[in-house]
């Protein structure tokens, strides 16, 4: 019970219970990090890991490094775009990571070049009238395929009332034998200059920077987002009010299926070829760059900023672990570390909170 | 245009076999503000959900506002005017006080983007404000999340919610159960403001000096029944204990004994 003692009837505003935005802990916790590789990289490697300390230039930044560790987040940084929103909804999306795989067979392939050097091409899955398409149509199949899997995963959740973790689980199953039915495990290579072009340089990093402002705006300002994180609140609240929550969870999930499946092109255009084990646990990734973000698994707390922060602090130490040349395998202890961290952190701010509310 | 608001005639809910709700013969003037009491298990509760359609009857009739109703849910009752404020808050805790009163009817622009359009703020927070200042409730920032707030500003929410849509008939359900004095003087006065506003009410309460001082008539439950409807000026608290404890019984409800 509140404590009634000042003001009437606990009514008085009190300013320390004043909230503090969770992503300004999120960005402090980004730079934290990178201080630890700082001091760490000064002492041991005698190198700086974002300033440029080489003589021969006069940069303030290791450019070439700040472009690795965003290119590097930002396919998957996408994937979790969406993961964030499904998790805002209390829900979970386990099948990205495959969904994105099958994607990634199905679009490559109407996305093929007729000849090669001179020759037909060797990897060709359909005849010849699906050769040389326009750049549209493998971006609207890979999109749509995306589309078609989060729906599927949305009707599953809303309407038969499956759990969200069993339900994206079965999908990401499914999508993965998809994606190896495909072509019989076969690559699909050789896509149109046209489409190369999507994920060349720094053009997967303009969508997911594109990408996050445009959903930062989506969660903040519309009807969408605002029924988003009611549902993900206060579920029953959410019905009891009027809220269409069946539909509404089949459009979050379809928004999701639709980032994974971008995320699918953007893939494939910039390694030219799609192959079936594509985005292999992508869809853990991303659940972590949300949850390190400060996205409550329970639902109705989180936002696009502090996704975006959490994929930065995943680069970051990405980067960071091979700038002073340590394996791989300290590299994830430290991630399993940090996100059981994050979401302690997060319960013990809570309870916090409510005890002093 | 007669002045009745609701009627129930022979309202009746069983749960298998037991009867939770008997031939239940209510009614409610406009304007009126109407207590209903019982002790635990009495059917208060029930008769509340058999109105709201948070529950189907098994038999009996609905009139609301002159016609017959059946309510296939809570949302139904709503579109036709009808606002509860349930034991159980319906309120989203990480949304502020404006989002949570237009939740599910927020006021947004540019309709034509469909699930995307956008809200309007700032019209949703001078409706709040006004709404707020209608109930006399008094919460120092809105723009706080539920969570943040105590039980008594997060029942004032509750019922300024119900309050700032213009509704025929509010029906509160044991409103300061889990309330301190001062937060409970504030739903009071919440309940005043309606009352001199001229909106019915059914008040499902406990508290006999809240229910004295508030509603205009005591409609008395016992083991599923109607026991007795009596004027506030014809009674007592001595009285409504004697009806509730099954003391006495009120003449021509005779067969709730």
């Amino acid at each position: 019970m509140s404590d009634t003692s000042h003001g009437t009837g606990g009514l008085m505003f009190d300013k320390s219970k004043r909230q503090w935005p969770n992503e300004l802990n999120v960005l402090a916790a980004l730079i934290l990090i990178i201080l630890i590789f700082e001091a760490l990289g000064a002492y041991f490697m005698g190198q700086s890991l974002l300033f440029d300390t080489r003589d021969r230039f006069d940069s303030i930044f290791n450019e070439a490094r700040l472009r690795i560790i965003i290119i590097q987040v930002a396919i998957v940084g996408i994937i979790a775009l969406g993961v964030t929103q499904v998790i805002i909804t209390a829900g979970i999306d386990l099948s990205s990571g495959s969904v994105l795989g099958a994607t990634a067979m199905i679009c490559m392939s109407f996305a093929q070049v007729g000849e090669v050097n001179g020759s037909p091409n060797p990897k060709a899955i359909f005849g010849p009238a699906f050769l040389d398409l326009p750049v549209i149509v493998p971006l609207l199949v890979g999109l749509g395929c995306g589309i078609a899997a989060g729906i599927v995963n949305g009707i599953f959740v809303a309407f038969f009332r499956i759990p969200p973790f069993i339900a994206t689980l079965g999908m990401m199953l499914f999508a993965r034998g998809v994606a190896q039915w495909w072509s019989s495990g076969n690559p699909v290579s050789f896509p149109t200059e046209a489409y190369a072009v999507i994920g060349q340089g720094m053009n997967p990093v303009i969508i997911f920077l594109g990408l996050a402002v445009l959903f930062h705006l989506i969660m903040n300002y519309t009807i969408y987002g605002k029924h988003t994180y009611a549902i993900g609140s206060n579920e029953a609240a959410a019905r009891m009010s009027g809220i269409n929550v069946p539909r509404h969870l089949v459009l979050v999930y379809a928004i999701a299926g639709m980032l994974a499946g971008l995320s699918a092109v953007i893939l494939t255009s910039k390694n030219l070829t799609a192959q079936s084990g594509m985005g292999l646990s992508y869809e853990l990734d991303a659940i972590a760059m949300a949850v390190i973000g400060g996205v409550s698994l329970f639902g109705g707390r989180g936002s696009i900023i502090g996704t975006v922060i959490g994929a930065l602090i995943i680069g970051v130490i990405t980067s960071g672990f091979t700038f002073l040349r340590l394996g791989a395998f300290y590299q994830e202890m430290v991630l399993g570390c940090i996100i059981v961290g994050a979401v302690a952190l997060d319960q013990w701010q809570q309870k916090r909170a409510a005890a002093r509310a | 245009m007669s002045d009745i608001i609701l009627e129930t005639r022979g309202l009746t809910k069983h749960y298998g076999g037991v009867h939770a709700l008997e031939n239940a013969n209510f009614t409610l003037n406009k304007g009126e503000h109407v207590a209903i009491m019982g002790d635990n298990g009495a059917g208060k509760s029930t008769f509340v959900r058999q109105i709201t359609g948070v529950e189907q009857r098994t038999r009996g009739t609905v009139m609301f506002d002159g016609q017959e109703v059946h309510f296939a849910g809570p949302l139904d009752a709503r579109e036709a005017g009808i606002e509860t404020v349930f034991q159980t808050l319906a309120l989203a805790d990480d949304l502020n006080v404006p989002d949570n009163l237009f939740l599910g009817r927020e006021k947004t622009k540019l309709n034509f983007l469909g699930p995307f359009r956008l809200l309007d703020y700032k019209g949703m927070r001078e409706e709040t404000l006004a709404g707020l200042d209608k109930t006399g409730v008094k919460i120092p920032n809105i723009k706080n999340t539920i969570a943040h707030m105590s039980g008594g500003q997060r029942q004032c929410v509750a019922i300024a919610r119900t309050a700032t849509f213009a509704s025929k008939l509010t029906i509160m359900d044991e409103p300061t159960a889990a309330l301190g004095v001062q937060e409970t003087a504030q739903v009071e006065n919440i309940i005043r403001t309606l009352k001199d506003q001229g909106e019915p009410l059914i008040l499902v309460s406990h508290n006999m000096r809240q229910v004295f001082d508030l509603v205009d008539r005591i409609v008395v439950f016992r083991r599923g029944r109607i026991c007795a409807n009596l004027r506030k000026e014809d009674t007592d608290g001595q009285d409504v204990v004697a009806y509730i404890t099954g003391a006495k019984t009120q003449e021509g409800y005779e067969d709730a004994a």
